[in-house]
């Protein structure tokens, strides 16, 4: 059994925290240079040049890219061959956000859900984190990281179709969700579909999705093929950069299925989730 | 589109030539609410009380900004989305508020606010708080320290740059961007 230290994991995802944060992720930095070259529209090109211009001074400076540093979300693989030692795991991915949000000058944007209050004083500093465990065989700890603004969490949605509505359902309930979300998400988006499971899996799996790299395909040929076909339908839409018109609103469609393509002989779950152009994502290893 | 460089607090006349996708640069001082602020702003107006700040020519800017670090004015300080605030814009906006800054869709009471009392909603690029921040020069929060991230905070801007999205003639460059771009992609 290997033993991994508490204050080794607390340190490490303070530090994916603040960086991340500030510094945009390349895959992003990539996909916003391409939209900015294919863009047509004049509006959503400056729109997209002040973006970029954004994300190198945020890495100058270490400022975060985003006032909304959004709600902290972790997807932790745990090897069965693990131990971790003075304190335990989901105690130290608090920590390492506490740390991270703190001492990296975040906002703490967690709150009561009815009066609404800010905790961070009583509770801690934007706790709690949004966590999902996995267990699986070796001796790794790894964990995924994404600071989860809320403006395009607000605009993301599930479902469950009927079987018979099939692709065809699919696309119609993608497109209903990116076109009814307009301008108010922050476009150009990263767009996580999540299809099977049961309904909370969809959801899940819809975030999950949005940790995939831009520019990688789904394992699968024909769902590789149908992420490309709603990336096209989806940018006619006319959308563009923070919604004032333009070809260039989506810049991936990342689409997720369970064990296979498995769900319900009654059900076809179906779910959206929506990352704005500040998608920021990190994982490490340990 | 024309491009212009406007000093707070809005006039009528600064207003009336302003049209959907203008590229404006405001200059002078600005103020920052939320919905928590929005609220307590107009439960003030309804009770007959005095607000913090004067609301003639006034623009809001929608924003919770990141905690300054020591010897910045302010953190990353970039636009939230507006429509938690179409509520309550109305009653400011006929209460003489002139601007409001934010990103994304009004609702039609907040358009049609604009085209009887001459307002205008501006949006700012939404994710770009590291880039807006540099543009305001200081910060201090004059109400409702408590809500934090969502206090009020007088703030003094220098060229901040905004487009118009609802002039006070009812237009909607959202609308307009859109027709014009559907289905153009390649």
């Amino acid at each position: 059994m290997r033993v991994v230290k508490y204050e080794d994991i607390v340190k490490a995802v303070r530090d994916m925290i603040i960086y991340s944060t500030t510094h945009l992720a390349p895959d992003m930095k990539k996909a916003l240079e391409e939209a900015y070259q294919n863009e047509k529209s004049e509006v959503s090109r400056a729109v997209l040049k002040q973006l970029l211009e954004n994300a190198k001074l945020a890495e100058e400076n270490w400022k975060p890219l985003c006032q909304d540093t959004g709600l902290a979300i972790y997807f932790v693989k745990v090897g069965d061959q693990v131990k971790v030692e003075g304190g335990t795991l989901k105690q130290a991915l608090y920590e390492g956000t506490e740390k991270g949000y703190r001492e990296g000058y975040l906002r703490a944007s967690t709150c009561d859900c009815f009066t609404r209050e800010n905790l961070k004083d009583k509770l801690g500093y934007n706790l709690p984190p949004i966590i999902y465990f996995d267990l699986v065989e070796g001796d790794k700890i790894e964990i995924e990281f994404a600071a989860k603004g809320g403006g395009s969490e607000n605009v993301s949605r599930a479902t469950v179709l009927a079987p018979a509505q099939g692709k065809e359902g699919i696309k119609e309930f993608v497109k209903k969700v990116v076109s009814d979300a307009g301008p108010n998400p922050c476009p150009p988006l990263v767009v996580g579909v999540g299809i099977g499971g049961s309904f909370d899996m969809a959801a899940v799996m819809s975030k999950h999705a949005l940790f995939r790299s831009i520019g990688t395909k789904n394992p699968d040929p024909e769902m590789a093929e149908f992420e490309e076909e709603l990336k096209r339908e989806l940018n006619q839409l006319g959308i563009g950069a923070m919604g004032m018109g333009g070809t260039q609103t989506v810049l991936a469609v990342h689409i997720e299925t369970f064990e296979g393509r498995m769900c319900h002989i009654a059900s076809l779950p179906v779910a959206v989730n929506i990352q704005c152009h500040s998608s920021r994502h990190s994982h490490i290893v340990i | 589109m024309a491009e212009y460089h406007l000093k707070t607090p809005l006039t009528d006349a600064d207003v009336e030539q302003l049209k959907a996708g203008d590229i404006v640069y405001l200059t002078g001082t600005i103020y920052t609410a939320r919905d928590a602020a929005h609220k307590r702003l107009v439960d003030l107006i309804e009770k007959g009380e005095p607000l913090p700040f004067d609301l003639k020519g006034a623009v809001i800017y929608y924003v919770g900004p990141t905690p300054p670090k020591p010897g910045e004015p302010i953190g990353s300080a970039g636009p939230t989305t507006s429509y938690r605030m179409d509520k309550y814009a109305p009653i400011l906006i006929q209460h003489g508020q002139k601007g409001m800054i934010g990103k994304g869709k009004r609702n039609k009471d907040v358009i049609e606010a604009c085209k009887k009392y001459k307002a205008v909603y501006f949006g700012a690029v939404g994710g770009a708080g590291a880039l807006l921040s540099q543009r305001i020069k200081k910060a201090e929060v004059i109400a409702y320290p408590e809500l934090g991230p969502e206090a009020v905070r007088r703030l003094e801007v220098e060229e901040f740059p905004v487009v118009v999205v609802n002039d006070c003639y009812g237009n909607d460059l959202y609308e307009m961007g859109r027709k014009e771009w559907e289905g153009k992609a390649e």
